[in-house]
């Protein structure tokens, strides 16, 4: 095989690879947002003394968890606006990526919880602090330091399934990508160059969050 | 008159169809010093956290300075009080657990202002001034700013006592603070209770240690499956048990 390569193509339009791999941070960022706050909310559900409140935190986690991503970007896109509820492609597919996110982290965030020993709790009690002032002074801050390395990757996987948004042409950078690819048909080159990108970013990230990690530890 | 410190009057306690306290009655006035002694799984946890409704219990009267402890009566039925008033009412004494249960993601002085704090509602430097006194007073003040996760459990336990007094709460209670530690560190421990007692501290302290029961309480009370088995100043219950079982017991832990 001789194949010439190219990469002047792809460079001419690398600003929009870039300004794509911009708009797939955000998406990330925003999404995992909301998402902790979906899994903090359920996770307590879980945990919850009442049957109902188990149940329905439950329901939510097995639907989104074994529901294929793609599936739930299309269906929130295509069949809500059937039902009535109009959101444009961004919103739309943030809404979709928080809420599955959510179903995640809800986990991540039990099994933080549950790790906790009982005293700590009960320790907040004795000092006089009502059981919502203990979660957010005490519980939420030491369990959110123990799944910090789960909620990292679970960032990083977050942000390379933003790739799935070019389904509903989000610009994002697999959307510039297939783009850049049909009208230079260089693609090799194209691809090449976005998943390095890809992967020069995950790199980034993991180092970022390592550095968190470590800025955030609890010192022994 | 002013209200006895504790009174706990025919206090019944239930784990689902196990009855673990069947009646317990008990007052302490200011100043008083009670330990609880008895075989494990005899109730003198369970009773400990009753007082400060950590566990919810269903029939008696325990009350704090004249006040009942999580419940209200209301035509004839007793109702649980608001969060907020159980929270209130649960800063009128202070507790001491056996594994410490120090916050691990704030250094000491912080572990012991955040109640200051928030419950308290001191500024911020008159709480870091009365936490430092107290840190001081067990002798922890040059490790204030040692997290829980850097000190050694004695020292733990001894920040843990800081935190729980400088609330200034009107009731102590330890339960087991030594049983956790390595020997060589239960001195230092036993050490700072006793200066708390001899201060004129009111509390009540369920622990294993008998020569540390008979040198520091004014009353020793022997629980026996759920019942105050027998009472009385530490040197008569020690040295003149009634009870065959009293008796054994004090055998058994080497006394
Ligand atoms: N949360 C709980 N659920 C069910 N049963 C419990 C619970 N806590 C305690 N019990 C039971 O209540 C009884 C009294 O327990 P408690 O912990 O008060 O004993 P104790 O005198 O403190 O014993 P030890 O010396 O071992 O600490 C035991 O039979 C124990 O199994
Ligand atoms: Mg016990």
């Amino acid at each position: 095989m001789d194949y010439n390569f190219n990469f002047a193509a792809v460079w001419r339009d690398f600003d929009l690879l870039l300004s794509g791999l911009g708009l797939g941070l955000i998406l990330a960022v925003v999404s995992i947002a909301i998402g902790c706050l979906i899994g903090l909310f359920l996770a307590f559900g879980m945990l919850s003394k009442k049957r109902p409140i188990r149940w329905a935190a439950t329901v939510y986690v097995s639907a989104f968890r074994n529901t294929p991503i793609l599936v739930l970007i299309l269906f929130t896109f295509f069949a809500l606006p059937e039902l009535g509820i109009r959101l444009g492609k961004i919103e739309s597919f943030i809404v979709t990526l928080a809420v599955y996110s959510g179903a995640y982290l809800t986990e991540v965030f039990r099994s933080g919880l549950v790790s906790l020993p009982s005293g700590l709790r009960e320790a907040g009690l004795t000092i006089g602090l009502t059981e919502s002032r203990t979660k957010i002074l005490i519980t939420i801050p030491v369990m959110f330091r123990r799944v910090l390395p789960a909620l990292g990757n679970n960032f990083i996987s977050l942000f390379k399934d933003t790739s799935l948004a070019a389904a509903i042409a989000v610009p994002e950078l697999t959307f510039y990508a297939r783009k850049i690819n049909v009208e230079t048909f260089r693609v090799i080159e194209t691809w090449m160059v976005a998943s390095l990108i890809y992967v020069l970013a995950c790199s980034i990230i993991a180092a970022i969050l390592r550095r968190i990690e470590s800025r955030l530890s609890i010192p022994r | 008159m002013t209200a006895p410190v504790l009174e706990i009057t025919n206090l019944h306690k239930s784990f689902g169809k196990v009855e673990v306290l069947k009646g317990i009655n008990l007052t302490m006035q200011s100043g008083d010093v009670v330990s609880l002694i008895g075989s494990s799984g005899s109730g003198k946890t369970t009773l400990l956290r009753c007082v400060n409704l950590l566990e919810d219990y269903e029939d008696g009267v325990v009350a704090v300075a004249g006040e009942q402890i999580g419940y209200t009566q209301r035509n004839g039925r007793r109702i649980r009080l608001k969060e907020k008033e159980i929270a209130r009412q649960r800063a009128m004494t202070g507790m001491v657990f056996q594994h410490f249960n120090l916050f691990p993601h704030m250094s000491a002085i912080r572990n012991v202002m955040l109640g200051l704090i928030k419950t308290r509602k001191m500024r911020n430097d008159e709480a870091y001034a009365t936490a430092e006194g107290w840190l001081d007073r067990v002798g922890m003040k040059d490790r204030k700013n040692h997290y829980p996760g850097q000190l050694s459990g004695g020292q733990q336990q001894r920040v843990a006592i800081a935190r729980a007094i400088a609330m200034n709460p009107a009731l102590m209670l330890f339960d087991e603070v030594t049983s956790a530690l390595d020997p060589e560190l239960i001195s230092e421990v036993l050490a700072v209770v006793k200066d708390l007692a001899f201060d004129g501290m009111t509390m009540l302290l369920v622990t294993h240690e008998m020569q540390f029961a008979h040198d520091v309480s004014d009353t020793v009370v022997f629980m026996q499956d759920g019942r105050i088995g027998e009472e009385g100043p530490p040197d008569q219950l020690f040295h003149s048990p009634k009870s065959e079982r009293l008796k054994a017991f004090l055998k058994s832990s080497k006394f």
